[in-house]
C-alpha cells in the first residue's frame, strides 16, 4: 500500500496567464465572476494581473484593459478561503511602485520570478516582502534552458533571500515528462522549501508533466480554467482537479464547482481559449515564451513571413521572456531574407 | 597641452573599463584609482598597468584632492549621494555613473554643452544612454508623443552584482531620463538579463505611442542621432529603422562594446563609459 498522499497546493493562475490569451483586455466584471467560482471551488490561490505580472503593462508586452489595482481590488473583494497572488518579475516591477501598491491592495502571496539563471536579481523583492510579513514564493522561468544542477543553485539563492516556495515554470511549453521528474526531483529532495510545478501545453503534456512533478515531490502545482493561458495554455485545472482526486492527492478542492468555474470561464472567455495549432507546437518545440505567440502572429502577418519560421529563430537566438521587441526585428529579418534585401544591419 | 588629471572611485566593471579608456585619451590623466580591496580583479589590472592605486576609498580621493580635477564615481548610488559633498567642498568635478542622481542628466549627444561648467553630472543609466537620444529625436520629429517607453537586454555576464541588486534605481533612473528629454510624462523602462551563450550583444528599443507619427521625419532625426552618438560610441548601429508596428513606433539600436575590459557585448557597460568620457574630454579641451 502506498503510503497516503501529501495535501497539494493548487494555484489558479486563470486571472494572470489568462491575460496573455485574452490580450490583457480582461475587464473587471470577468475578474469578479471567475474569482468568485474560482473560490467557491477551493483553490488555494487565485492569482490576477497582467501576464508578465504587475508593472509590466505595456507597448513591449501588452497594455492591459483595466490597471493592475482595479483588477487586484476587485479579486479580493470575490475572495475569503481562497488567497489572492500575484506574479512579479524585477526589471516590469519595482518595490515603491508596484509592490507597496500590491500590499496594500490585499494580495497575500508574491511569486518573484525570473529568467531561471538570474534568481540574484530577485534578492531585493522577496526579503523585502519577506520583511513586511507577507507570504512569497521564488519562480524560476523558461526552466527548461537550464540543467537541474543550475536549477537546485538558484532555486537555493531565492530559499536564501527568504522565499517560502519555490515554482519552476515550464513557461515555453516544451518539457518532457521525464525532464520534469529529473529537475522538480532534485529540487524536492535538497530544497527546504515545497516545490511547485507550471505547465504550458504547447506539447500537450500539461496534465502529464504536472502529475509528474507531483510525483516526483512538488507540493504545489499552477493550472488554469480551460487551460486559459499563453500559447497553447496551461494544465486544464478541471482536468488537474479530476485526476489528482483520482490519484488520491488531497486538495481541498471540490470537484463539481471545479468543472462548474471552468464552464464559466468558456463562457467568459469564448472565443480566446487556448487551441493546439501548428504555431503553438513549433512554439514549444523551438523554446520559445509561450506569451509570444499572438505578437508572433501579428509581425508575421505585417511582414509577410511564416510564423514558423520566426519561432525557430527566436529558437535560435535563445531570446527570454520579456524579449517581444526581437520579435519584429526577427520578422524584418526574415522578410529581408526572402527579398535578398541586404538586411538594416551592419554585418558583424 | 597638459592632460586633466582625474581619478576613478570604484574598481568593479565600469571603473575599470574607464581606467583603460582614460590611459588611451589624449587628453586626460588618471592620477588615482581608488577602491576598497587591493586583490580586486580591477585593482589588479590597474596595478598592472602602472596607475597609482589605494584601498582607501573616498579618503584615497581626499587625501590627494588638490591635485585632482575631476572624478568618476563608479560605485554605487547609495555610495555617489555621500561621496558628492566631499566631492563638491574638495571643487572636484564629478561624473557619476550610478543612478544617484544628484546632478543634472547629461546625455553628451544631446545636452554636453549645457552640463559643461556644473560641478556634478549624472551619466544616468546605460539603457538611457542608449534610448533617450533615440526618445528625443522621437519627440523633435512629431510634436505629441503621449508615452515613450524603451526596453533593453543585456548579457548576463555584463550585469554585475551592483546592476543586479538596482534594478528598480535603473528602471526609476531611465523613465526620469525618458521624460526629461523627451518632455514626456508618461515613461517606462524594461530590463532584461539575457544568460544566451555566446553572449548576447545589448539591444534597445523605443516605443512610442504618436497619435500620427511622421514616419519621414523621425527616421531623418533618428538617423541624424544616431551619426553624432557614434562619434563617442563607435558600436553604437541602427538594427531598426523607425516603423510603425501594431500601432506602436518601434526603433531599435544595437550597442557593441570596444572590448576594453568587459568583451564586445557588453555595450551596456561601453555606452555609460564612452558617454563619460566624452563629457570629460570635452571638459578637458575647453578647461584653460
Amino acid at each position: 500500500m502506498p503510503t497516503a498522499h501529501p495535501h497539494i497546493t493548487v494555484c489558479d493562475a486563470t486571472l494572470r496567464d489568462g491575460s496573455h490569451a485574452y490580450s490583457h483586455q480582461i475587464t473587471l466584471e470577468q475578474v469578479r465572476a471567475y474569482a468568485t467560482a474560482s473560490e467557491a471551488a477551493g483553490f488555494a490561490f487565485v492569482e490576477v494581473g497582467h501576464g508578465n505580472g504587475l508593472g509590466a503593462s505595456s507597448l513591449q508586452v501588452g497594455e492591459s484593459l483595466v490597471p493592475e489595482r482595479e483588477m487586484l481590488r476587485a479579486a479580493a473583494g470575490c475572495l475569503r478561503r481562497s488567497k489572492l497572488s500575484v506574479h512579479v518579475i524585477p526589471g516590469f516591477a519595482t518595490i515603491k511602485r508596484e509592490i507597496v501598491n500590491a500590499l496594500e491592495d490585499g494580495v497575500a502571496l508574491f511569486r518573484i520570478g525570473c529568467h531561471c539563471t538570474e534568481a540574484d536579481i530577485t534578492q531585493r523583492h522577496i526579503s523585502y516582502v519577506r520583511s513586511v510579513g507577507r507570504e512569497t514564493w521564488g519562480v524560476l522561468m523558461m526552466s527548461h534552458m537550464a540543467s537541474k544542477e543550475v536549477l537546485l543553485e538558484e532555486s537555493r539563492k531565492m530559499q536564501s533571500y527568504g522565499a517560502q516556495g519555490i515554482v519552476l515554470m515550464d513557461s515555453a511549453g516544451a518539457y518532457l515528462p521525464q525532464d520534469v521528474s529529473a529537475k522538480i526531483g532534485l529540487l524536492a529532495e535538497k530544497l527546504e522549501v515545497p516545490v511547485g510545478f507550471h505547465a504550458h501545453n504547447n506539447l500537450g503534456l500539461s496534465i502529464a508533466n504536472s502529475l509528474a512533478a507531483l510525483e516526483a515531490g512538488a507540493r504545489i502545482v499552477d493550472g488554469t480554467a480551460k487551460g486559459f493561458g499563453a500559447g497553447a495554455g496551461n494544465a486544464p485545472l478541471e482536468l488537474l482537479a479530476a485526476v489528482l482526486q483520482r490519484q488520491g492527492y488531497p486538495t481541498g478542492i471540490e470537484l463539481y464547482p471545479a468543472l462548474d468555474a471552468a464552464e464559466l470561464a468558456a463562457k467568459l472567455f469564448a472565443g480566446s481559449l487556448p487551441d493546439s495549432t501548428g504555431i503553438t507546437i513549433v512554439s514549444g518545440l523551438a523554446g520559445v515564451f509561450s506569451a509570444f505567440s499572438k505578437p508572433v502572429q501579428r509581425a508575421a502577418k505585417q511582414l509577410g513571413v511564416d510564423p514558423r519560421d520566426v519561432f525557430f529563430e527566436l529558437g535560435r537566438r535563445k531570446v527570454v521572456g520579456g524579449q517581444e521587441d526581437l520579435i519584429i526585428e526577427v520578422a524584418d529579418e526574415l522578410a529581408r531574407r526572402a527579398s535578398s534585401q541586404p538586411p538594416a544591419r551592419p554585418r558583424p | 597641452m597638459s592632460k586633466l588629471k582625474v581619478a576613478i572611485l570604484g574598481t568593479g566593471n565600469i571603473g575599470t573599463d574607464l581606467l583603460i579608456k582614460v590611459l588611451r585619451s589624449p587628453v586626460l590623466e588618471c592620477v588615482l584609482f581608488a577602491g576598497r580591496n587591493l586583490a580586486s580583479p580591477g585593482m589588479t589590472k590597474a596595478s598592472l598597468l602602472g596607475v597609482t592605486v589605494s584601498a582607501k576609498g573616498l579618503q584615497g580621493i581626499v587625501d590627494r584632492g588638490a591635485e585632482i580635477a575631476l572624478v568618476f564615481d563608479a560605485t554605487s548610488a547609495e555610495d555617489h549621494h555621500k561621496h558628492a559633498p566631499v566631492f563638491a567642498r574638495l571643487g572636484i568635478k564629478a561624473v557619476d555613473l550610478t543612478p544617484a542622481k544628484v546632478g543634472r542628466m547629461c546625455v553628451p549627444a544631446v545636452n554636453l554643452a549645457e552640463c559643461l561648467d556644473l560641478p556634478n553630472v549624472n551619466m544616468i543609466t546605460c539603457g538611457g544612454q542608449a534610448s533617450i537620444p533615440l526618445a528625443y529625436a522621437i519627440a523633435r520629429a512629431n510634436p505629441s508623443v503621449e508615452y515613450i517607453e524603451t526596453i533593453s537586454s543585456i548579457a548576463s555576464r555584463s550585469a554585475g552584482p551592483a546592476t543586479r541588486i538596482n534594478l528598480d534605481e535603473y528602471l526609476q533612473t531611465t523613465e526620469n531620463g525618458l521624460q526629461l528629454f523627451a518632455a514626456c510624462e508618461r515613461t517606462k523602462a524594461i530590463l532584461n538579463l539575457n544568460p544566451a551563450q555566446p553572449c548576447v550583444h545589448m539591444q534597445t528599443t523605443v516605443m512610442a505611442k504618436v497619435p500620427h507619427p511622421d514616419l519621414q521625419a523621425t527616421r531623418a532625426k533618428v538617423a541624424d542621432m544616431v551619426a553624432r552618438i557614434r562619434h563617442y560610441v563607435p558600436g553604437y548601429q541602427l538594427l531598426l529603422e523607425p516603423i510603425v508596428e501594431s500601432g506602436r513606433l518601434v526603433t531599435m539600436v544595437r550597442v557593441d562594446g570596444l572590448g576594453d575590459y568587459l568583451p564586445k557585448y557588453a555595450g551596456n557597460l561601453d555606452i555609460i563609459n564612452c558617454a563619460a568620457i566624452a563629457y570629460a574630454e570635452a571638459f578637458a579641451r575647453r578647461a584653460p
